[in-house]
């Protein structure tokens, strides 16, 4: 259904040849002082050989943090940005060759809702279906379903200036199934929404994703991707660095995941001794001391066997036992696994070289 | 499944309507749009009809007393400041046709018309066009009855055409600037700033307030190379009587300007600005 292959785009003063190389590692260890000063020099690279292959019918999640290239990818697979260089197909057409075939199959829906708080919602939805074409009838008719859909009927005439977050959410939404298109592309459709305009959403999407569309939506939430696609790619700099179902990705992983807290609050001393005993045993990985969480213990064990064991060992050495608490692998642990840190901490990380300003002016035409 | 619930399954591409039609529709649309934000927040509307009566009012009064035949051409001052302030509203309203563009532009509601399958992305700039054209041209006729209610006259049938043939091309040649700097420069700030400090000047650097005889040389000078000028004078003849195409409308330092030059010098420069943003609209655009 879509096929993004090797897309290179370079941002801001860097034109393509400015060594993006430098840019990309600037991106990777933002923590290190006096890296900063380059990147305004040389741009900033937000695709570096990224590829994506969709299949049809699928609800496709991008996961990474915010700045990690997930719009940008999606403006260039929407027709809104042209690539430095790569290739986009969607079901067969080439978007960068024929990029109206391509609108005509796809709806998007932006990140930043773009209303004109002016119009009502429904005139704007007309004003949508003017520029997609759509007979009158055809109009009246989808727009009256939509309405039903999205349980917008109660205030779908009043003007957009007065619509609350999810409201608006909604009303994008609809806007970018008007046209019933194929393929429904998402560039963080749920940021800064109430718990029910979520769910409602997350409805919709399903529901779609049932009846034929291919849904593709990007999101910095682990529980989003987690609980909605059916295959999901993890984005970091500007590249694909993982992909898959997430059930498969967590399996691939192996082992489960434990914390270990002797005390409410341990010492450094005991935590280390605590974690000297838990490496000696049989079919114990990983163990980590999470500072942070008042020195408790991070382990990966290989099966159910090994934590009865655990607790008989810390028995023995006389230690007691706060809390155990074991977990299948999340897509938490799929990311670390992946790029070396939590997302939390690569969204912290980002946010602080990220230009936000620049960004915008650079989504300007 | 599918025919449970209808509104979600992808609708099969049907054949190709003809591009007249879906250019239409399409321009249709963000016309209505534009007259829909303009009909809700009609200040736009009021404050170009109000600023140059005030001008018409109060600079007619100024110059009430000056000594009769001061003027070429005879007549009182406020009959020579009413074509002067016609072509002005025009101007003003063309040279803000820009600013719908520019906020569309920031706010990213262009994005959102250029991710959809737009037959002609120059529906966008037609919509504008259509728009600042009815617009300055009813803002015009407002400042034309109100100078006729004072006493300033009305042109004759054929002069009215003429009148609305001046206006219609200034205000494409300035629609064209106005749009093409709307996507030139970086943001509404720079865009009103410039139309700021451009519109005052052109007005006093042409005859729209004093005729040429009342300038220094080079005043004068700038006066007979400034478009409102080509605007001005045909209007101001079309007031004082019939004309034809070679009726000597203005004794420029450099030589004798006919209606029919003047009109020429317009379209020119209409036609001339349009393809001149073309490569810019087409670059923002596609």
């Amino acid at each position: 259904m879509i096929e993004l292959e090797h897309l290179s785009k370079c941002y801001g003063g860097g034109k393509a040849q400015t060594k993006p190389a430098t840019a990309g590692q600037d991106r990777q260890k933002p923590d290190q002082p006096g890296d900063q000063a380059p990147k305004l020099a040389v741009g900033i690279q937000a695709l570096n050989d990224f590829s994506l292959s969709i299949e049809g019918g699928c609800l496709y999640g991008l996961l990474g943090p915010n700045g990690a290239g997930k719009t940008t990818a999606l403006r260039i697979l929407c027709t809104l940005l042209a690539p430095d260089s790569g290739s986009v197909t969607v079901a067969g057409v080439d978007a960068l060759a024929n990029p109206r075939a391509a609108r005509r199959l796809l709806g998007y829906v932006a990140q930043e809702v773009a209303i004109d708080k002016i119009l009502t919602g429904r005139e704007l939805l007309q004003l949508q279906a003017a520029l997609y074409h759509l007979p009158n009838a055809v109009r009246d008719r989808r727009i009256a379903e939509l309405c039903e859909l999205m349980g917008m009927a109660a205030w779908i005439d009043r003007r957009c200036g007065s619509y609350s977050g999810g409201m608006r959410r909604r009303l994008d939404l609809a806007a970018g199934l008007l046209h019933r298109p194929r393929l429904l592309v998402l560039d963080e459709p749920t940021v800064g929404l109430d718990i029910e305009s979520r769910a409602a959403i997350w409805q919709v999407l399903r529901e779609l994703r049932n009846q034929g569309t291919t849904v593709l939506l990007s999101s910095h939430y682990l529980e989003e991707v987690d609980a909605l696609a059916d295959r999901l790619a993890i984005i970091e700099s500007g590249r694909v660095i993982a992909e898959g179902a997430p059930a498969a990705l967590k399996a691939s992983l192996g082992g489960d995941r434990v914390t270990l807290r002797v005390r409410e609050f341990s010492d450094e001393p005991e935590a280390l001794r605590v974690q000297q005993l838990l490496r000696a045993c049989a079919g114990v990985r990983q163990v980590v001391v999470n500072r942070a969480q008042g020195f408790s213990l991070n382990l990966v064990v290989e099966h159910e066997g090994v934590i009865e064991q655990l607790r008989r060992q810390l028995g023995e050495a006389d230690l007691p036992v706060f809390a155990l608490a074991q977990s299948r692998p999340s897509l938490d642990d799929v990311y670390l696994q992946a790029t070396g840190r939590t997302l939390n901490d690569a969204e912290l990380a980002l946010a602080g070289i990220r230009d936000t300003k620049a960004e915008r002016k650079q989504n300007m035409r | 499944m599918t025919s449970a619930n209808p509104s979600l399954a992808p609708l099969a591409p049907a054949a190709e309507p003809s591009a007249f039609a879906e250019i239409s529709q399409e321009t249709l649309a963000l016309t209505r749009r534009l007259f829909l934000q303009l009909q809700r927040r009609p200040t736009t509307l009021v404050a170009g009809v109000l600023q140059p009566l005030i001008w018409l009012i109060l600079f007619g009064a100024l110059f009430a007393n000056a000594p009769a035949g001061l003027l070429p051409g005879g007549g009182g001052y406020g009959q020579f400041l009413g074509a002067g302030v016609i072509v002005f509203t025009a101007f003003s309203a063309a040279l803000n046709a820009g600013l719908p563009v520019m906020f569309d532009r920031e706010f990213g509601f262009l994005n959102r018309l250029l991710v959809a399958p737009l037959r002609s992305r120059s529906s966008i700039v037609l919509a504008s066009v259509l728009y600042i054209t009815s617009l300055s041209l009813v803002q015009s006729l407002a400042i034309m009855v109100t100078a006729a209610l004072l006493g300033y006259g009305w042109p004759s049938g054929a002069g009215l055409l003429l009148v609305l043939a001046t206006l219609l091309l200034l205000v494409f040649a300035v629609t064209a600037l106005s749009l093409g700097l709307a996507f030139a420069l970086p943001g509404h700030i720079e865009l009103i700033a410039v139309i700021f400090v451009a519109n005052l000047p052109l007005l006093f650097a042409s005859t729209a307030l004093a005729p040429l005889s009342f300038m220094p040389t080079w005043l004068s000078w700038l006066a007979s190379l400034n478009p409102l000028t080509f605007a001005i004078e045909p209007i101001r003849a079309a007031y004082g009587g019939p004309v034809g195409f070679s009726t000597v409308v203005l004794e420029a330092p450099y030589g004798q300007l006919s209606l029919g030059t003047c009109l020429a010098v317009l379209t020119l420069l209409a036609l001339g600005l349009f393809v001149a943003i073309r490569p810019l609209l087409d670059r923002k655009l596609n």
